[in-house]
């Protein structure tokens, strides 16, 4: 979307990878507390990999920020649906009464209603990565960098292939998101003629599925090169069934959104298929917490829209990706 | 629930059925008519592998059977115990969940294990077994709740199935449970080794659908099964221990999930929130597209196998070829299971 934003928070994001917590402990007690500030965080319940990782970092979110910010309270709700997260919102104004909401909706337009009453009685609103089909309703937005995501593989396979090759692809749940990373994805092998994207499938971003969609590719295609695989989860699959099946034509598989296993095999080099991925991190949620609080302890205002950047990871630069105790 | 509509056609279609010989073409062709009935889906089947073979020549060919077959076996075998659970009239909807939440416990079982028993084979082999133990326990706690406590088995399974799957979320702090490296190699042959040329996975498959067989047609419990299916006060009046055979049929199926489950985790060796994902529905659609009424009494387990070969091979013709829109995948699979019931409509 605006690339305006990006580049300075990518510097502000290096310098919270550097060291978050000192960062945080050295900049608390400077700032004065005034009004005491009340967060709502809503976001959906731990069901898969991502949603357990955005629960994670909520919660780590809420203990840094607290410890930082004395005064400072932030209430996490996780929800397992859109009417429960709406009435969840209507909690969190009547009974908790928060000044700010961070929330990362269930569904887009099932929330958008719910959350305009919300900003209507003052709450300074944050949406995180699924927009509102009304962004009236938000005061900003905050997400992850979906275009990069399909970019950066795509940019890398051409690269690693010397621009020919086979590539296969496996793509999520068919939603907008999806559309967004696999438009990008062909976007950049336009401009590479000799590399032919064999098939695009669905394995739904799970490990089952992959695995099955990757066996009858792999019985479809004698040649393949490299596999876009578009999700960690999805790429233990693709893994799996390339060795069962013994071949020995695929170079490359590039999974996505930095899962600590997968940036784990990539710091040690363990396994030569896996060579990069791109950083899609559900960390982004403690930085829109951290980014909303701090702005408004201040009684500053959020920039309309903060798109969090897709960066690749490297095995160089892999150990600042890698977070042993979050769940994804 | 199902269990109206579905008697209503299936009367329909038995009014259906004594209509069109009557109507007669030929008169003789009554038992033959009857007999093509029973093989809709083998003929289903039939139709879908010569489909398969003429849109790609790979789909013929043994690697890619054999990877059929051996991704059947999970859902087939969960099918075969499913298979009495709806003769008996009953239902489990928590399949899914259960075999999730085995995996993840075996899992973490193992990996705790291993170091205490001082050989990652032990924990292996008593990993194994503890999944079909639990496995039984659960089909025990249904059996009872739906009998002694007297619950409809939709909504005990309803309820279970939202119990183990929270539960295995709990346990996994919503990301994945992975099985360590050493165990995962032990472990892996299970899934991934060959004897004779056939995956481990088919032999197994066979083995629990043979017994399957012999346990429904060839002893009393099967007999009783289907006597509390198509009429279970009579079945009481009759002297059956109708409690006791439906606790058996659910821990049965218990059984066979935790048997899936055995073949299940050495494939990926993790298991996750999605783990076993609406499989409740895949082996309900194997039984039923397999000839077993919804409304109990009667059913066939070599029925039930083919329907789940069937499933298996929609998905992969699916795969293997790219003609039909990504979108439209489940619309596909939807038309063929609905024409396979069609074809074999008027059986009863």
């Amino acid at each position: 979307m605006n690339s305006k934003t990006t580049s300075s928070f990518t510097r502000r994001l290096a310098l919270s990878a550097v060291g978050a917590a000192a960062a945080l402990a050295l900049a608390g007690p400077a700032i004065a507390q005034a009004n005491k500030t009340v967060v709502g965080v809503a976001i959906p319940s731990a069901t898969h990999g991502f949603t357990g990782g955005i629960v994670y970092w909520a919660n780590q979110a809420k203990k840094d920020l607290e410890k930082a910010h004395p005064g400072l309270q932030v209430i996490v709700k996780t929800a397992g649906g859109a009417p429960e997260q709406a009435n969840q919102l209507q909690d969190l104004v009547t009974v908790n009464k928060i000044n700010a909401l961070v929330i990362f909706p269930f569904e887009s337009a099932a929330l958008t209603k719910p959350v305009a009453q919300v900003k209507a009685k003052g709450v300074y609103v944050t949406v995180v990565d699924r927009g509102l089909t009304d962004t009236s309703a938000q005061d900003a937005y905050v997400a992850g960098d979906n275009t990069a995501f399909g970019k950066i593989p795509a940019e890398y396979i051409a690269k690693a292939l010397n621009g020919k090759g086979n590539v296969v692809a496996m793509r999520g749940i068919a939603t907008t998101l999806d559309n967004e990373r696999m438009d990008a994805f062909n976007a950049v092998l336009k401009n590479h003629p000799d590399i032919k994207l064999l098939d695009a499938k669905y394995a739904n971003w799970n490990r089952d599925d992959a695995f099955k969609v990757m066996q009858d590719y792999l019985t479809r295609f004698p040649q393949i090169d490299a596999v876009w695989a578009a999700d960690d989860d999805m790429a233990v699959g693709v893994l799996k069934a390339i060795e069962q099946a013994k071949r020995k034509d695929i170079k490359l598989v590039f999974g996505g959104a930095g899962a600590k296993g997968m940036i784990k095999t990539l710091a040690d080099g363990s396994n030569p298929l896996i060579q990069a991925n791109v950083s899609y991190s559900p960390k982004f949620i403690y930085d829109s917490i951290k980014l909303t609080a701090e702005a408004r302890i201040k009684g500053e205002k959020l920039p309309a829209t903060t798109i969090i950047p897709s960066v690749l990871i490297t095995k160089e630069n892999a150990k600042s990706f890698y977070f042993p105790d979050s769940p994804f | 629930m199902p269990q109206v509509p579905a008697e209503n056609a299936s009367t329909a279609a038995a009014a259906a059925a004594t209509a069109v010989p009557g109507a007669g073409r030929h008169g003789g062709a009554t038992a033959w008519w009857g007999k093509l009935h029973g093989l809709g889906p083998v003929i289903g089947l039939v139709l879908l592998c010569i489909a398969g073979t003429l849109l790609n020549s790979n789909f013929a060919t043994y690697d890619n059977v054999m990877n059929v077959l051996t991704r059947t076996a999970f859902i087939g075998i969960i099918a075969v115990g499913m298979c009495f659970v709806i003769i008996s009239g009953g239902i489990d909807l928590s399949v899914g969940s259960m075999a999730a939440l085995i995996a993840g416990s075996v899992i973490l079982f193992m990996n705790a294990m291993a170091p205490v028993l001082g050989s990652p084979m032990a924990a292996v082999v008593v990993g194994m077994l503890l999944a079909v133990v639990l496995g039984a326990v659960f089909g025990l706690v249904h059996g009872l709740l739906i009998t002694k406590g007297r619950i409809e088995p939709f909504i005990v399974t309803l309820g279970t199935l939202g119990i183990f799957r929270a539960y295995l979320t709990y346990f996994s702090n919503g990301g994945a449970i992975t099985l360590e490296n050493d165990l995962s190699d032990i472990y892996s042959p299970v899934y991934y080794a060959n004897l004779l040329g056939v995956p481990i996975p088919v032999w197994i498959f066979l083995l629990v659908a043979v017994i399957g067989g012999v346990i429904l047609n060839r002893t009393a419990y099967g007999r009783y099964v289907q006597a509390i299916g198509s009429n279970e006060q009579v079945a009481q009046y009759a002297a059956v221990d109708v409690h006791k055979i439906k606790i058996l049929t659910y821990m049965l199926l218990g059984v066979c999930v935790g048997i899936a489950t055995l073949l299940y985790v050495p494939r990926l060796g993790s298991a996750s929130p999605t783990t076993g994902l609406l499989w409740e529905l895949e082996a309900i659609a194997a039984v039923i597209v397999g000839g077993t009424v919804l409304k109990g009494g009667a059913g066939s387990i070599t029925g039930t196998v083919v329907g789940a070969i069937l499933l298996s091979v929609i998905s992969n013709i699916l795969n293997l070829t790219s003609i039909i829109s990504v979108y439209l995948n489940a619309a596909v699979q939807g038309f063929v299971i609905i024409a396979v019931a069609f074809m074999q409509r008027g059986k009863r």
